[in-house]
């Protein structure tokens, strides 16, 4: 194929062809950003909770009648008893929050009490001594808590516990250089605290960007949450026995104590749920993202074929002319389909730079991460593609003009 | 002459069905998802409070010094100590607190469990400050914020709940065991984006159910029920303590009526924060910010960044549907180069045939657009599906929007029709004529 004819075809429809390259540019740039923002909401929305998702399910239990700390506890107490007391529950634990919440506490972590700037900003969970078994969270060294070791706490009473089980991720964060088992550390406490516990993933409560840089880095310490306001039953139903155990929880909670609210419409939510809401914005995003980029495709490729039928029907004179000299079929074909080629890679090769030019964008305005460049190339192959098989009907058309045509009137 | 153009161009549009078609979707598929990710960009964007944006303003004061604070900037709510002193010196014109509580209480009939209930504890100015319009009664005075009575200002949904929406001033509610006498009732208020709570992330959370006087609520250890932000150790035994440590949860709103207002209070907080410098409370030199309303939802991201780049990328793909409808509307214009010729040979100026083909187009970016406003409008529904459900609650189909639309269609098709118009004007009649 002789690329020179084309290229000087080319230059007596200038407008076409640069408002295709154009869009073939545009194109790429738009969808090598939303396949990658889809790929980054993914895998947010994909991160392990470290629990036993299957069985789990939470109940956010609010006090309806003023109690002391003690009573709190006690009530709690009661609570958890009655809990598991139930035919379709394996395990319950009262806490002050779960993995993927949404929202959580987090505490500054540092190595010293007189630390300024913190090493680590880890989600804060309190539990009980049935926290991680309730959770079905995977121990992989140490121990876990000891019923004497659970402290209770009341309103704005700060608790300082001497022992708290952290996750691998902390543990590697705050201890690069290897055991952390027995070794202490500061959660804005000021006494140390010593790690007794390292349990495999845990997520945080919160599933935000700011705690990006603190992916995982969860710790739990012994201590049970005598609010006013109330705490978060988790509770581990038998397998297969989820709905038969969400259905009577709340029932048998509400039986033994009418005092207390478990909320309606989010009182009482499965882990499937919790995740569910966890990751909405994420999901949402990947959504819309997923729709514009197949419309945009879509109508790149339209585009394409409107604007090449366009040409060939232009053309149909000269074709019958070059059909007449001896020209075959294939020879038609191929032309069409180089000359969308050279387009299409005249138009990627701007392309690529508009898609790390928005990226770079992105990455300054939304702390979006650097597009990788297999996304640019995969966007480059999928453009390469989609122009092809969009000028192939029309360049079909084009090998089909009968070389009588060279006689007739344009 | 309009009118025979638009005939001529809907002719010519049914001539060639399949590139209208193409046409019509790319500029309808391209303004709806403007318009869908507009609509939720518009409703958590806006000024929630337009006459008095500018005047409203939050007093930070950095209390946890260099290292500590968010980094160089002062914390963006105050701890109890700085929050009072700010209160006890009158520095402006009004000022108020804000803190999140959650109390719990019970429904009218006797036999039902309790219910959970939301609100905010604020001061007196609170509701002239915010420009809070009431049903009934109205917000109490400052002279009740000193004798801390138990006074509530219930919203008007509330107020049915509770009450029936009867008129329920100088009724009691008992809210966790604690009595309080109704004094007011909110017309329908709410501010969107809830900008005087940006500081812990709730402004597009479920309206609050009612309005308690602050120091009641701190008298009754009122636990906070939003976000709380302490540094250092934390070494609080009980909420006495609490009350005293570094923690900042007190939203503060100051309202200042002129820019010397302003710049008077801001030398304010810089002499008060050197008055704790010398007193050794601060070990750090004076570090103070008074962003007004709009800076301040700047500050709290008070826009979701997926609001922001759901509308940059659908911007970006009707521009790039525009750059389409320019090459098929230049396709289908120079096709009938022959009829331009033989026009422009009968007499047709330039001018004419430029003007019948942005005619032409102009019924194109129509059709697009009334495509485009049924989408919206499907899409609308689907709103849910792509942002969570207090922020796609705020996204609707207004007469503004459907007209945003429309135009938006329209304009940018004939923006879109510039070119290729302009190219059908320079058709050579003679050329034309002479190779028919």
């Amino acid at each position: 194929m002789h690329i020179q004819p084309i290229l000087v075809a080319l230059r007596r429809h200038k407008a076409g062809t640069v408002l295709i390259a154009l869009q073939i540019a545009l194109t790429l740039a738009i969808v090598c950003n939303a396949l990658f923002i889809i790929h980054e909401r993914v895998a947010h929305i994909s991160e392990p909770s470290g629990v036993d998702e299957a069985d789990l399910f939470v109940i956010a239990n609010q006090w309806g009648a003023q109690y002391s700390t003690q009573e709190t506890v006690e009530r709690i107490q009661q609570d958890i008893a009655t809990l598991r007391q139930l035919p379709s529950v394996q395990e319950a634990s009262a806490a002050n929050s779960y993995p993927m919440r949404g929202v959580g506490w987090d505490n500054f972590i540092t190595m010293q009490p007189d630390q300024r700037a913190p090493t680590s900003d880890a989600a804060y969970f309190t539990g009980d001594e049935n926290f991680l078994r309730t959770l079905g969270v995977k121990l992989i060294a140490g121990r876990d808590f000891r019923p004497e070791e659970v402290q209770n706490m009341g309103l704005r009473q700060n608790v300082a516990t001497p022992v708290a089980i952290i996750t691998k991720a902390m543990a590697d964060k705050l201890f690069p250089k290897g055991e952390a088992l027995g070794k202490t550390f500061y959660a804005m406490t000021s006494t140390p605290i010593t790690v007794i516990g390292i349990v495999d993933v845990l997520h945080r409560g919160d599933v935000s960007t700011w705690s990006a840089p603190y992916a995982g880095e969860s710790m739990v310490v012994p201590i049970r949450l005598a609010v006013p306001s109330g705490l978060f039953y988790i509770v581990r139903a038998k397998s297969g026995q989820l709905a038969a155990a969400m259905r009577e929880a709340p029932k048998a909670l509400y039986a033994e104590n009418r005092m207390r609210i478990i909320d309606p419409k989010d009182g009482l939510l499965s882990f499937a749920q919790v995740r569910h809401r966890a990751f909405e914005r994420d999901r949402g995003m990947a959504i819309l993202m997923g729709i514009i980029c197949v419309v945009l495709l879509a109508i790149t490729a339209a585009g394409i074929v409107g604007l090449t039928s366009f040409w060939v029907g232009q053309r149909r004179r000269q074709i019958g002319v070059r059909r007449a000299l001896g020209a075959t079929h294939r020879d038609i074909l191929n032309y069409f389909m180089t000359e969308n080629l050279l387009i299409s890679l005249g138009g990627l090769a701007i392309g690529v730079l508009l898609a790390f030019g928005l990226n770079l964008w992105l990455v300054t305005r939304f702390t979006l991460a650097m597009l990788p460049l297999t996304y640019v190339l995969g966007g480059v192959v999928i453009l390469l593609l989609l122009g092809q098989g969009a000028v192939f009907a029309p360049a079909l058309r084009a090998s089909r003009v009968p070389p009588i045509e060279a006689t007739r009137p344009a | 002459m309009l009118a025979y153009y638009l005939q001529l161009g809907l002719r010519s549009l049914r001539r060639n069905p399949m590139l209208t078609a193409l046409m019509v979707m790319a500029i309808g598929f391209g303004v709806s998802a403007s318009m869908i990710t507009y609509s939720v960009f518009r409703a958590v964007s806006g000024n929630p409070i337009p006459d008095k944006s500018s005047r409203l303003f939050v007093p930070q004061i950095d209390s946890w010094g260099p290292g500590r604070n968010e980094k160089g900037d002062p914390p963006g709510a105050l701890n109890y100590v700085d929050a009072m002193a700010l209160t006890r010196a009158h520095q402006a014109s009004r000022m108020t607190l804000i803190y999140q509580v959650g109390l719990s209480t019970l429904p009218r009939d006797a036999d039902s469990v309790p219910i959970a209930t939301e609100g905010y504890a604020v001061t007196a100015d609170f509701f002239t400050m915010f420009d809070a319009s009431f049903l009934y009664g109205s917000g109490w005075s400052t002279a009740d914020d000193d004798s801390r009575a138990a006074d509530i200002v219930l919203s008007d949904g509330f107020n049915q709940r509770m009450f029936g929406g009867a008129n329920s001033v100088g009724r009691k509610i008992t809210l966790s065991g604690h009595d309080y006498r109704v004094v007011g009732v909110t017309r329908h208020w709410d501010p969107s984006p809830r900008f005087y709570v940006a500081w812990m992330g709730a402004e597009f959370d479920n309206p609050p159910d009612y309005y308690l006087l602050l120091n009641r609520a701190l008298d009754l250890q009122i636990d906070n029920d939003g976000r709380n932000s302490c540094r250092g150790a934390i070494t609080y035994k009980n909420w006495g303590e609490f009350l005293q440590s570094n923690c900042v949860w007190l939203m503060p709103w100051v309202e200042l009526d002129t820019s010397s207002d302003v710049a008077r209070y801001r030398s304010f907080l810089e002499s008060y924060s050197a008055d704790q410098q010398r007193a050794g409370r601060f070990g750090w030199a004076p570090n103070v910010r008074l962003p007004d309303v709009m800076q301040w939802q700047e500050v709290q991201h008070s826009v979701p960044p997926e609001s922001r780049i759901s509308l940059i990328v659908a911007m970006s793909f009707f521009a790039i549907c525009l750059v389409n409808t320019i090459g098929l509307l230049l396709a289908k214009f120079m096709r009938r180069a022959g009829e331009i010729g033989v026009r422009r040979a009968l007499g047709a100026t330039r001018h004419e045939i430029y003007a019948q083909y942005l005619v032409e187009a102009a019924a194109v970016g129509l059709a697009g657009g009334l495509l485009g406003l049924l989408l919206t409008a499907v899409g609308m529904s689907g709103v849910g599906l792509l942002f969570e459900p207090e922020i796609a609650r705020l996204a609707h189909l207004d007469v503004s929007l459907i007209g945003l639309t429309l135009v938006a269609a329209v304009f940018a098709t004939i923006a879109a029709a510039f070119y290729p118009a302009w190219r059908a004007a320079q058709v050579q009649p003679a050329w034309q004529l002479k190779s028919n």
